[in-house]
């Protein structure tokens, strides 16, 4: 129950995001949504990136975008003039979409269609956390310091760059 | 339940925010909606690592290097906007459909 409430604001903020008329509601929709998607984490038992999704998403990049779009001066108006006029082919290749889901995903491991089975569905069970439970910060830093170090310092020049592209632009 | 829950929910805002960031005539309504494309995508890798054997596969590496490129792409998104603004004080995209004006 507490998943469908902490997730139902994340499915009326995705729509709202696109359908807003004022673009300042553009952006603080989506504030709701990496909201929810922390929320989502956090059941998942995923600690750490519940506390950083809404730190660089809301605190970072949402301000950022905040800032853009409070700084202009941007027409209300934007009148979607005969949305249906799409809506045949965009449908097909939506439905073509919804079909490609259903077809790749096996429903015996991923139960989207509603089955009537008496066994529980097949998961699989980590002993490991049984035996020694590690937090999410562990496993994180356990991997991203040791095999993946050099990824993470790719990623440091990522943020390099960016600094550097920025700054230019400016 | 919680993986169809979530992975339902990853597909919607994909698709969801493909669909705004296609029909939208705002550039900044366009770059909050690749955010939160990215963000599904992040929901799915977090919910396949944390509900399935994860030696292999380390989906919440994968998706801090995600978060990396999203913060990285969203500043110098909001950096080309505000640059666009300042020379044609619109921020439609239709209106950018030469390289030279």
């Amino acid at each position: 129950m507490i998943l469908s409430v902490l997730s139902s604001p994340a499915l009326v903020s995705g729509l709202m995001v696109a359908r807003a008329k004022n673009p300042v509601h553009s952006v603080l929709f989506p504030i709701l949504v990496f909201r929810d998607t922390s929320s989502l984490l956090l059941l998942l038992g995923l600690y750490f990136s519940a506390m950083i999704f809404p730190v660089v998403h809301i605190g970072a990049i949402a301000v950022s975008f905040l800032f853009v779009v409070m700084m202009f001066y941007i027409q209300i108006a934007e009148i979607h003039e005969e949305v249906l006029r799409y809506l045949p082919v965009s449908g097909i290749i939506g439905l073509i979409f919804w079909w490609e889901m259903f077809f790749i995903l096996d429903n015996e491991t991923i139960p989207l269609l509603p089955t009537q089975r008496n066994t529980t569905s097949l998961r699989y069970t980590v002993y490991a956390v049984k035996v020694r439970s590690w937090t999410n910060l562990e496993t994180l830093g356990n991997l991203l310091y040791t095999y993946y170090s050099v990824w993470f310092l790719v990623s440091s020049t990522i943020f390099k760059a960016l600094s550097w592209g920025v700054s230019l632009l400016k | 339940m919680m993986l169809e829950h979530v992975l339902v929910l990853s597909a919607y805002l994909f698709f969801t925010d493909i669909y705004g960031l296609i029909t939208s005539r705002n550039m900044v309504r366009a770059l909050m909606c690749l955010e939160l494309i990215l963000n599904a995508v992040n929901i799915n890798f977090v919910t396949f690592y944390d509900l399935f054997d994860s030696r292999q596969l380390e989906g919440n590496i994968f998706s801090i290097f995600a978060i990396v490129i999203v913060a990285a792409e969203a500043s110098i998104g909001s950096a080309i906007v505000s640059l666009i603004y300042r020379k044609k004080k619109s921020t439609c995209i239709n209106q950018s459909t030469f390289l030279t004006k």
